[in-house]
């Protein structure tokens, strides 16, 4: 056995997965975490990915906003045009899911296809 | 994004290449930017956005938004992951090899004794059966590597820490107690490393928390090397 650089890397998670769910050939929808303030929990680049049906792995936030971009990504996958979501204490929606951290984040939303 | 593109984008990283992927928020355009030997080129579809801000999302490791006349743009790097590199396949080893991946830093373990470096102990771990210093200039050591000495035997320790020294590692650490330190000091001294070069090396290893087991000392090893990946010259923690 050669080592080599090559040899040892692996790519992201969070995509393997999302190309795995394309050839099975479902549809797949990408988040991504482009801007926060505060104490948001995620970094931006983060990813979480949403297969037809719901399954989902990665993240976006701790857990508070998972379901509100769930839901954004099956309307992505329908239609084919990405979003552009915000989530922050100020936001209208901060009651329903709102980050509990304070912090706020901006996410987009993308169909892979 | 179109599924061609994530293919390219995971071949990429799978073959250890930098690159970043250029977003426009205002209308999903993509495209995915290469980093060469002689650094980051702008991207050639989209306006507005120049080679240093490509560069410099792929130096911080972290995603940024370039303002152009055509709205944001995602700058969103993959870089090479980083790799743990383990000499000395004993049982702190196991743990590091089973829990390092999590953090981002696939393990290789290192030994060349018989019965140590097995599939067995480390499932899932690349193992390199052989003597550190042809194992790491087989594998090559780089600004991408941290190392860890756990062999306990300067037969084995001793190359490991000065092919380790010579290189860019960013983190090196060294199992072992005060008498040993001292003797491994003083043999890299005169082995002719500066004082400078003898303090590179993490040693005791791993963060002060009283750790005792082999996983306790694991994780304390982990989480220093976090430290360091996260707190470059500037820990929270008196180290």
């Amino acid at each position: 056995m050669t080592p080599t650089a090559a040899g040892h890397t692996s790519a992201d998670p969070v995509l393997e997965q999302a190309a795995n769910w394309l050839g099975e050939g479902r549809r797949v929808a990408l988040a991504t975490v482009t801007r926060t303030w505060g104490s948001a929990p995620r970094r931006a680049g983060s990813h979480m990915a949403v297969a037809e049906g719901g399954d989902f792995t990665g993240s976006v936030s701790g857990g508070c906003v998972e379901s509100a971009v769930i839901h954004a990504a099956m309307e992505v996958m329908e239609s084919g045009d990405p979003q552009r979501l915000k989530f922050g204490v100020t936001n209208e929606m901060a009651w329903e899911v709102g980050l509990a951290c304070g912090g706020e984040v901006e996410i987009y939303v993308e169909a892979v296809h | 994004m179109r599924s061609a593109l994530l293919d390219t984008l995971l071949e990429a990283q799978r073959s250890g290449r930098s690159v970043v992927l250029a977003t426009r928020l205002s209308d999903g355009a993509q495209e995915l930017v290469e980093i060469g030997p002689a650094g980051a080129r702008e991207p050639r579809s989209m306006a507005g956005v120049s080679a240093d801000q490509v560069y410099a999302a792929l130096r911080a490791e972290e995603a940024q938004v370039a303002d152009t006349a055509d709205g944001p743009v995602l700058l969103r790097p993959y870089t090479v992951p980083r790799r743990l590199l383990v000499v000395g396949a004993v049982h702190i080893a196991q743990v590091l090899a089973r829990t390092s991946p999590e953090v981002g830093l696939p393990a290789t373990i290192v030994d060349p004794r018989e019965g140590f470096a097995t599939r067995e102990r480390f499932p899932g771990a690349q193992i390199v059966r052989a003597w550190p210093d042809d194992a790491l200039e087989r594998i090559g050591l780089d600004e991408r590597c941290a190392l860890v000495v756990l062999a306990h035997d300067p037969k084995i320790d001793d190359p490991a820490l000065t092919a380790a020294l010579g290189s860019d590692a960013f983190y090196i650490g060294a199992l072992g107690g005060r008498r040993t330190r001292r003797q491994r000091r003083e043999r890299l001294l005169d082995a002719g490393f500066s004082p400078q070069d003898v303090a590179r090396i993490h040693s005791p290893v791993g963060l002060s928390i009283g750790a005792r087991t082999p996983a306790e000392i694991a994780f304390s090893i982990l989480a220093q090397i976090i430290d360091v990946i996260r707190n470059p010259g500037a820990s929270p923690l008196a180290r």
